[in-house]
């Protein structure tokens, strides 16, 4: 019976040992400093915005972990001593590892903004930045006007958690259009839009120059780059993207890069030590992905391959094809296949988009082959299993736009717009 | 002492924008309503009945249609759960408890002393709240009203005004509109003025009982009993036709739409129990209970009810019955005979079909409960027959009637929406809901589907679940929700932020289906595993 210990209690770590247990009967430890017990880190806006009680982003009641004889243990893990097989704690205490899986996720980036460490300035991601948020921005007579730096999907997010409380929100994007580093243009308009029906002040091409501090070392005032201007606020979100969260491997043996390097097999250049999730980096990027995903699909999925690997079956990571969700204030998006912001070469883009509602769907595909290569959808839900056999089956556009009913995932007795989207493109068919 | 659990993490309240001014005015509107009403029960005398009725009646519904539209069309389409756990009324705080308590006194009074709220007995005069709708029901029925004339107005006054709330509140979303105008329909229609008219009918030579088409037997339990069965034979050809249609209800009707749509064409659509919960109840959902235990709870609980009506049902019909063949084909034998062959077919189907889909507690539940009803008759047939089965019937009629009718669907049913959620008689109680999730469970082309490997286990649709139903769990697995107790009221696939979650009526074939691995990961991992 081998310990296997899991550093980080995120969706990775937590997947990684509930499959490990089914598989096997070794013993497994769970280690994080964050909280007690799982919860769903996605969910933690809706504990702000009094959707639920934290309790509820606790996917499994607490009586779980016990009952599948998974140890949990509250700690920080200092240093990694790979050749002793130990972990150093903050505690004092070490824990020795037959096997180590490291699934310690994410930071918030901070790109060394003067004032980036004062109070009432903060990323999104762990539980104490919630707390933190709680403290700084509890309502709108407290936090007057709040500040979020960074126009990706925690910052928008992070907009519309301070808007549930009717805090004044001025949000800084670096890019000209919202996330258009990802999104097409039509869908980053889109949200541009809704945005500001959010009576968010939106400033596109705007950066951060630095964060003003008052007498008691808490943020004042936050200064922009490009006009100079000084704008008041209680509270900064820095919400410019993640980075792996490794900083204790640094004295280690582990070869790490911004993440923690790991080969196909998920394996680290010491034997016996894994990383997975958001911390791990891979030393060849599969297919279109980037060797770095933090998103939530890709640790779940690591995890369940790692388990394979610990319990005696070597399994190579070998995820399918890519997806994604996200929802921007009240607008739905998802996203199938590779749907890049501006079309791949020899690829193109149909665009459809609702007159007046927020809906609109774009889909990339091939010039010369008409091969379907991705979906982006607003407003509108597909079926995950049949977009995911068409990309396996290599269907062509036409063959997409004729069948979309089949992928159609809206409630019952929603207004469907196949036929409109189906004319619409028939029609630039037939001009082009 | 505050009561309040503080949800949220804030030290100071987080919730400073509860309700703007024009929603201070609605409230006080409604309040003036309110306390119409509440001086009539203090027996003030009030000069014009039906220019005050109309007037308490519009008062409420005036402030309730206000606050609603101030609420959400003050705001964009979507999801409007913000601040829901930090309202006192809505997170078991304080005013919580005050409405819970409010609500529950109310139907204790209701139930066991009409006579406080005016009720005349023994033919004298009403006076005080019933009185005061004596001039609405003379106006539908011809007479006077009763308690339950008072409670059926203001039921449906409830359902109404909070179902336009409802409805704006999910204006984006047309599954939760149509299913709240229906609701609406039924109640205004089906268990307001229908039977309220057809008493109108009514003669010395002619009389149907009071009949709410859409109540069903068990959760309808006096349906089958003597007077009602006697009247509705009396009534002529009408009369049948009703009788008739009470019994193709249970046998026919009932199964068969629950085979094409679920349970839901009954509970979330049509029920009257069911429309005050998502209406006036929908505020409570969230209190809920999801753990384990509660689900363990409820199986036992709801089953049993089951059960005692069937029992007492038997009883009941039994003892009215003649034992002389040759008046009329159906004697007490033929009755019990009938009875026990129902059920046998009814657990030996089961049994032999589908017992691979019961777990371990459902198997010993059924075999017990076959056992019990089975011993029970049993016992009958061979001891003397002045009683049936050991009880009275009259003692098992009044058991059933007191607990489950009045107190369980009641008081705790309804007065204790603000502390368990709003559909806790549902979940725990109904007889119906037992059998028409049974039918879900075994033969049914409804389920919940789930969206590939999408779901990233926030949580709101098993917070949302007003029965209690851990959705996230199956949802995280990939795996069709499939439960006797879902309602089908669709708020898991609302509110859900990852499109994972939906109602649907398909084959069903592969309609529960336990993935290991979910879609996006590597395929021959997914099938290699998912296979055992």
């Amino acid at each position: 019976m081998k310990h296997i210990v899991i550093i980080g209690n995120g969706i990775a770590g937590v997947t990684a040992a509930r499959h490990i247990r089914k598989h096997s009967n070794n013993q497994i430890t769970i280690i994080s400093a964050e909280t007690d017990y799982f919860f769903s880190r996605t969910a933690l806006m809706y504990v702000y915005m009094g959707h639920m009680t934290f309790e509820h982003t606790q996917p499994y009641e607490n009586w779980f972990w016990k009952k599948n004889n998974i140890n949990l243990k509250n700690a920080y893990v200092e240093t990694v001593r790979t050749t002793e097989k130990k972990l150093q704690l903050s505690n004092g205490e070490t824990m020795t590892y037959d096997t180590l899986v490291i699934a310690t996720g994410s930071k918030p980036n901070k790109f060394g903004w003067p004032g980036q460490e004062l109070n009432g300035v903060q990323g999104l991601y762990h539980k104490q930045d919630l707390e933190n948020l709680e403290r700084y921005a509890p309502n709108n007579q407290i936090c007057k006007r709040a500040v979020i730096v960074g126009g990706g999907l925690i910052g928008i997010e992070l907009a519309e958690m301070l808007r549930s409380r009717n805090i004044a929100v001025t949000f800084l994007v670096r890019e000209n259009s919202f996330w258009n580093g990802v999104l097409p243009e039509g869908e980053s308009q889109m949200i541009n839009q809704h945005i500001l029906d959010h009576h968010v002040d939106l400033r596109l091409s705007t950066n951060l120059k630095a964060i003003i501090p008052d007498e008691n070392g808490k943020v004042k005032s936050v200064i922009i780059e490009e006009t100079g201007e000084e704008l008041a606020c209680d509270f900064v979100g820095l919400t410019a993207g993640v980075s792996p969260n490794i900083n204790f491997l640094k004295s280690s043996d582990i070869k790490v890069n911004r993440g923690v390097l790991v080969n196909r097999f998920l394996e680290t250049s010491v034997p016996d030590v894994y990383a997975i999730g958001d911390c791990a980096e891979q030393r060849q990027p599969i297919g279109n992905r980037r060797p770095i995903e933090a998103v939530w699909y890709t640790g779940r999925m690591m995890g369940e391959t790692l388990a394979q690997t610990i319990c005696g079956n070597k399994t190579a990571y070998n995820p399918g094809h890519w997806f994604n969700s996200a929802k921007f204030f009240d607008i739905e998006y998802q996203t199938y296949g590779w749907v890049f912001s501006k079309p791949k070469e020899g690829n193109a883009h149909f665009h459809w988009k609702h007159p007046e509602e927020n809906l609109c769907i774009t889909i990339e595909y091939n010039v010369t082959t008409q091969k379907f290569e991705g979906i982006n959808t607003l407003g509108i839900r597909m079926r995950h299993e049949v977009f995911d056999r068409w990309l396996t089956e290599e269907r062509t556009v036409d063959y997409v736009i004729d069948n979309l009913s089949e992928a159609n995932f809206d409630p019952e007795f929603y207004k469907r717009y196949e036929n409109n989207i189906r004319s619409y493109y028939q029609k630039l068919k037939e001009v082009a | 002492m505050s009561l309040k659990v503080n949800h949220s993490l804030s030290l100071s309240n987080p919730d400073t924008n509860a309700i703007n001014n024009q929603q201070k005015i609605a409230l006080a509107i409604g309040f003036v309503g309110l306390f119409i009403l509440v001086l009539a029960l203090l027996n003030v005398d009030m000069p014009n009945k039906p220019l005050v009725l109309t007037s308490s009646l519009l008062l409420l519904t005036v402030g309730i249609v206000w606050f609603s539209n101030q609420a959400y069309l003050t705001k964009l389409k979507g999801i409007k759960n913000d601040g829901v756990w930090f309202k006192s009324i809505s997170n078991r705080g304080v005013l919580g408890y005050l409405t819970g308590i409010a609500l529950t006194v109310f139907y204790i009074v209701l139930y066991f002393y009409p006579q406080y709220l005016g009720l005349g007995k023994n033919g004298a005069e009403n006076t005080g709240l019933v009185a005061l709708f004596d001039p609405l029901s003379k106006l539908l029925s011809g007479n006077s009203a009763s308690q339950w004339f008072v409670y059926g107005t203001l039921y449906t006054l409830a359902i109404l005004a909070f179902g336009y709330k409802f409805i704006l509140k999910y204006r984006h979303n047309r599954y939760q509109q149509l299913r709240t105008v229906s609701v609406m329909f039924f109640q205004l229609g089906f268990a307001f003025l229908i039977p309220e008219l057809m008493a109108r009918l009514n003669s010395d030579a002619f009389k149907l009982p009071y009949y709410d088409l859409k109540n069903i037997w068990p959760l309808n339990y006096y349906n089958f009993e003597k007077y009602r069965v006697d009247e509705f034979i009396n009534a002529g050809t009408i009369g049948l036709a009703l009788l008739l249609f009470g019994i193709a209800s249970i046998f026919i009707i009932t199964p068969y739409l629950t085979y094409k749509y679920g349970k839901r064409w009954y509970c979330s659509w049509v029920c009257g129990c069911g429309g005050l919960a998502e209406t006036a109840g929908d505020a409570f959902r969230q209190l809920s209970d999801k753990r384990l235990f509660a689900w363990k709870v409820e199986r036992w609980v709801i089953h049993s009810v089951l059960v005692f009506v069937v029992v007492m049902t038997t009883a009941v019909i039994y003892s009215y019955l003649g034992v002389d063949s040759t008046k009329y084909w159906l004697t007490k034998s033929v009755f019990l005979t009938s009875v026990v062959v129902l059920l046998t077919l009814v657990f030996a189907g089961t049994m032999l079909f589908k017992r691979h889909e019961l777990g371990k507690d459902a198997k010993l539940g059924a075999i017990g409960y076959f056992v019990i009803i089975m011993a029970l008759i049993g016992l009958h047939v061979f001891s003397d027959s002045t009683k049936l089965f050991i009880f009275e019937k009259e003692t098992l009629r009044n058991t059933y009637g007191f607990l489950i009718g009045s107190i369980f669907s009641g008081v705790i049913g309804t007065g204790f929406y603000p502390i368990f959620g709003n559909r806790v008689w549902c979940r725990m109680g109904c007889p119906m809901a037992a059998i028409l999730g049974f039918q879900q469970r075994m033969f049914s082309k409804f389920r919940i589907t789930t969206n590939g490997g999408q779901c990233i286990s926030c949580g709101n649709c098993s917070t949302y679940c007003e029965m209690g139903i851990d959705v996230r769990a199956y949802a995280q697995k990939g795996e069709n929700i499939v439960r006797s107790s879902c309602v089908g009221c669709g708020i898991c696939s609302a509110v859900c932020p990852r499109g994972v979650l939906k109602l649907e009526n398909d084959s069903l074939k592969n309609r529960i289906n336990p993935k290991e691995i979910l879609l996006g990961n590597d395929v021959n991992l997914m099938n290699f595993l998912n296979k055992n």
